[in-house]
């Protein structure tokens, strides 16, 4: 702080308190539309405080789900969602790293080729081109698997391009000492690089586990089968109800479950998510 | 790390589909809510009466979002047995000859004993090819009446018994509703494109398009931009802006039915098969039936109204043993038990002459006065090239179109003139693509 | 540049061979294939197929909804931009006065970014139904009649509020970073010569913060236009009469429901020529910051 204003200060805290309130505003609500039954929203104006169905709305919604929305039971779709999640975060991690590897450690004809294919995946964001890559996941038979859900998103740039940085700060003494013990590529690359890189391994997981557990087109499209939808790309259905009132207190239910492990991991590791968040976009 | 994730996830796959004795096949439905309930109840009476097929019902949204699922299920060949599509897709599955399996061919191809004479013409007559044959098979046709709140309507003094005949009535019931305070709003309606502007035409005797609705050729075109419906359009402009109106929002109008179960308007046009839910939800008031209003100054006003609602479509690509599967289901759910059970359920139409007259039969129509309104209203007089239904491609968008215009309209954007204007100028704009693909 | 190196040949491609194929597969592949699509004509059900050149992007720039939707597009992106950049700065400055809070206060302000757009456009969509949400009662109070299922402006707003709530996050972490970053000294200089609070934002804080803001400029007009898809498409899907409708929702829109497969093939290639310019300008900066 440069000089002391206590009036300045005294603002400060009013405009994050009130950026608190304002930005918790919404799941608050959402959180206690899922505790009255369905009745409480026929009449006039939703509530503000916590009602007394959210126990049992909870337990019909994660063991039943409601099957005449589209909605399995929402267990179920969680364990999808985090099974998606975490192939997409360490399959994303996994190839990048590897591709890192091979594009600061070796030289190689095409190099600067391949460098560029995998930037080009940064231009390409699946929204823009989701007809024909819905259709090639479709000719490969993929549709409905867990392949056909989780690969086609796992090409990264951005993580590759955050290896490559991190990396080029491994100062070239520690490969030659390796060389010199004869130590071949990829037992440095076993023994030291990752080692080395594990707290960024750490942040960008953060960061791919939200990545991947909020996809919602691609999973929307590529699950026909009730069996492999997603939390998130399930909502939706359920507050799309053909001639009747959506469910809210279901909706909301839903949603609170759809961002409370995202949102977990966050809070639980923030200092990690920081990191993450700040290197990637570097 | 990654390997490890895949054999977990294949081994989960593999423990999923554990295989069933029994030929499993799967039905796209649109059926939410209570007649999803219903829905699923048929398909567990099915499985339970045979062990050679399980049908497997899946609920993929509304009308439009299932019938397209169903399309690009088909491109990457992953599509169902069977598929609902609503009326209004007819056009395009008509001109998919290669994708559809034709009712008709598959009951015969399957040795299924079939007789289309068994069903009712005013129905059936929608889904079949110029030769006559049944090309989908019909399982839940509607068409679209009057729901009245007749507590609102003794509270306003009126009589509780009579129906709004012409949109005169509906205007002043409205208003003597509205200024006595029995009620804010006088009517709401479900589904503006299918109701208030394709019916409206039809049971108004105007064509909706040329070519006989569409059922001429390819290339149709519209013409809903005719003085009845520009009046039309204009009084339901002038109503929800002195509040006699409300819209309940674009495609079938969701928020429609909470109005009038909530008591806020007492006037409410939908489908004949909004009836299980207005009767599941009209807790606190008696819910009484009429016929769709007219403007008495129309000659040769009340036509007849035509049908909404879906069938069954059966796509091709798929393997000899499901269809057999399909023929046999389709069977049962065409028998007067099944159908009956149905109709009387849901407010759907009687699809077979037999389920019609078992209904009689069990007296349902004399326990459920107003539940025959919208057989009668169909079959009001003879069916005239103008209402006798519609069949145009791509219809689907073009129902989002009318649906665009008609916000338009209610938002001060446009008067209702240039509103159906641009209706039937985008709308043809899309007849003439969907021509030029299809040819 | 590494300075040593591996002289093994082979070991490389095998290295990136997974990347690669996974980029040429699903990246590369349906690209080309959008490309090729764009000049063709196809039936809803894919049985008859036209080449027909550059038809369908003549029909595009000829059709007054897409020159709408680019339009709607653009205010959209503008609006989310302003709205969650402003307020992520004003936290952050409120921040950067903090002391022994800022982490408590950081921790409840950066955990929206973790919820996913649908979950986030679902929420607002609840508290601004027109029937009982509390936004719309409210407003009737103070005499607004809120009514986003007819008019396009409150539509709008609703969605511009949706994705920049949960942008807020983003940005405010990108900003408090920024200013951490000004040196204590010039702001300290600045005060010693008499400079106010306000004085010392406008001279100091805000032109040191420019690269922050440029680079959150281009990352969140990059969020808006392409991530923002399921917000629209769980609450407006784009009405009313297309008021919302935002050209990644048209493309999947026209294609996977209005089923017209070359149009929206067309439209994924200008959608393409748009990102690609956008990454160019990111990576340029990036480029300039980070040795390359």
């Amino acid at each position: 702080m440069v000089e002391h204003r206590p009036i300045l200060t005294l603002v400060a805290h009013l405009v994050l308190i009130l950026g608190v309130l304002t930005v918790a505003f919404p799941v608050w609500l959402a959180f206690v539309a899922s505790t009255h039954d369905s009745t409480a929203f026929g009449s006039g104006v939703i509530p503000l405080w916590p009602g007394t169905h959210g126990v049992e709305t909870y337990r019909v919604m994660l063991g039943q789900g409601i099957s005449t929305s589209g909605a399995p039971p929402l267990l179920r779709m969680m364990a999808n969602s985090l099974l998606m999640a975490l192939i997409i975060a360490c399959g994303k991690i996994a190839i990048s790293i590897t591709s890192a590897f091979a594009i600061v450690y070796f030289r190689f004809p095409l190099r600067t080729l391949a460098f560029w294919a995998i930037f080009i995946t940064l231009m390409l964001p699946v929204e823009v081109r989701i007809v024909p890559t819905f259709k090639v996941v479709a000719d490969l038979g993929l549709l409905n698997r867990y392949a056909g859900l989780t690969v086609p998103l796992i090409a990264s740039a951005t993580a590759t391009f955050l290896f490559r940085q991190v990396f080029l700060t491994i100062p070239d003494e520690l490969m030659e000492a390796a060389r010199i013990d004869g130590a071949g590529p990829m037992k440095f690359f076993r023994d030291m690089l990752i080692p080395l890189s594990r707290t960024n391994i750490a942040a960008l997981f953060v960061i791919l586990f939200i990545y991947g557990w909020n996809q919602y087109l691609w999973p929307l499209l590529v699950t026909t089968d009730a069996k492999f939808y997603t939390i998130v790309a399930g909502i939706k259905r359920m507050a799309e109800v053909a001639d009747a009132v959506p469910q809210w207190n279901f909706v909301m239910a839903a949603a609170v479950l759809a961002m409370l492990p995202p949102v977990l991991v966050v809070v639980l590791m923030q200092r990690l998510f920081v990191k993450g968040l700040v290197e990637t976009e570097k | 790390m990654l390997r490890t994730m895949t054999v977990s996830s294949l081994a989960l796959m593999t423990s999923l589909s554990a295989a069933e004795a029994r030929t499993e096949l799967h039905w796209w439905h649109a059926m939410g809510g209570e007649l999803g309930t219903k829905l699923e109840e048929i398909v567990a009476g099915y499985n339970a009466s045979q062990e050679e097929f399980t049908v497997i019902p899946s609920f993929k949204g509304t009308y439009p979002e299932t019938m397209t699922a169903a399309i690009a299920a088909f491109r990457a060949h992953e599509q169902p047995a069977i598929v609902q599509v609503f009326e209004v897709g007819t056009g395009t599955m008509m001109a998919a000859k290669g994708a559809i399996y034709p009712v008709y061919q598959l009951m015969a191809d399957m040795g299924e004993p079939f007789d289309p004479s068994a069903f009712l013409p005013a129905v059936v007559g929608y889904y079949t090819d110029t030769e006559g044959n049944m090309l989908s098979m019909p399982f839940n046709s509607s068409t679209p009446i009057l729901y009245y709140n007749k507590d609102v309507f003794e509270k306003a003094g009126l009589d509780r018994d009579t129906p709004p005949q012409t949109w005169a009535d509906v205007e002043a019931f409205g208003q003597k509703i509205m200024e006595s305070g029995a009620a804010p709003c006088g009517f709401t309606t479900g589904w503006i494109s299918w109701v208030q502007l394709e019916n409206l035409s039809a049971w108004h005797n105007q064509p909706i398009g040329t070519l006989e609705n569409g059922f001429g050729g390819l290339e149709t075109e519209l013409t809903v931009n005719g003085p009845v419906q520009v009046r039309h359009w204009e009084n339901l402009k002038k109503w929800q802006d002195s509040g006699l109106f409300q819209y309940g929002g674009p495609g079938g109008g969701n928020d429609a039915p909470p109005k009038f179960y909530a008591q806020d308007c007492a006037i409410y046009m939908n489908s004949s098969a909004s009836r299980a839910g207005v009767v599941a939800n009209a807790k606190d008031f008696e819910v009484g039936y009429g016929m769709l209003p007219y403007y008495d100054d129309v000659e040769g006003a009340p036509q007849n109204s035509i049908i909404g609602g879906a069938t069954l479509w059966v796509l091709q690509g798929r393997d000899e043993a499901e269809y057999k599967g399909v023929a046999d289901f389709f069977s049962y759910l065409s028998s007067p038990e099944v159908q009956a059970d149905w109709h009387q359920f849901s407010g759907y139409l009687p699809i077979t002459q037999a389920a019609w007259d078992l209904s009689k039969e069990q007296g349902f129509y004399d326990a459920n006065p107003g539940a025959d309104v919208s057989i009668r209203q169909m079959t009001l007089n003879p069916p005239t090239e103008n209402s006798k239904g519609l069949r145009f491609g791509n219809y689907v968008q073009i129902r989002t179109i009318i649906d665009e215009e008609f916000q338009a309209l209610l938002s001060g954007g446009k008067d209702a003139q240039t509103a159906l204007d641009d209706v039937v100028s985008r709308g043809n704009a899309l007849l003439r693509e969907f021509e030029a693909a299809n040819r | 540049m590494k300075r040593t190196i591996f002289g093994n040949q082979g070991l490389p491609w095998l290295l990136l061979a997974p990347q690669l194929a996974v980029t040429l597969v699903f990246f590369l592949w349906p690209a080309g294939q959008a490309v090729r699509q764009s000049f063709l004509r196809e039936d809803a059900f894919g049985l008859k197929t036209s080449f027909i050149g550059l038809e369908n992007y003549a029909a595009l720039f000829r059709d007054p909804q897409y020159l709408n939707s680019m339009q709607v597009t653009a205010v959209f992106s503008l609006a989310v931009a302003a709205l969650s950049l402003g307020l992520a700065l004003l936290l952050a400055l409120a921040l950067d006065r903090m002391l022994g809070s800022a982490r408590i206060y950081t921790t409840l302000l950066v955990w929206p970014y973790a919820v996913a757009p649908v979950v986030a456009g679902i929420m607002w969509w609840f508290i601004f139904n027109p029937t009982i949400g509390i936004m719309p009662h409210m407003l009737r109070a103070l005499g607004y009649d809120w009514n986003h299922g007819l008019d396009g402006s409150d539509a709008m707003v609703l969605v511009v509020i949706a994705a920049s709530w949960k942008q807020i996050s983003y940005n405010f972490l990108f900003f408090v970073a920024g200013l951490q970053a000004i040196p204590a000294s010039l702001r300290e200089a600045a005060a010693i010569d008499g400079a106010g609070p306000v004085r010392r934002f406008l001279t100091i804080t805000l032109p040191l913060l420019s690269p922050t803001t440029f680079f959150l400029l281009v990352v969140n007009i990059t969020y808006t236009l392409f991530d923002t898809f399921p917000v629209i498409h769980a609450t407006t899907e784009g009405g009313p009469a297309q008021a919302t409708n935002i050209l990644v929702y048209k493309v999947f829109n026209d294609g996977f429901l209005g089923l017209n497969l070359g149009s929206s093939a067309a439209q994924s290639v200008i959608l393409m020529a748009i990102v690609i310019a956008l990454t160019v300008i990111q990576f340029r900066w990036i480029e300039r910051r980070v040795e390359y």
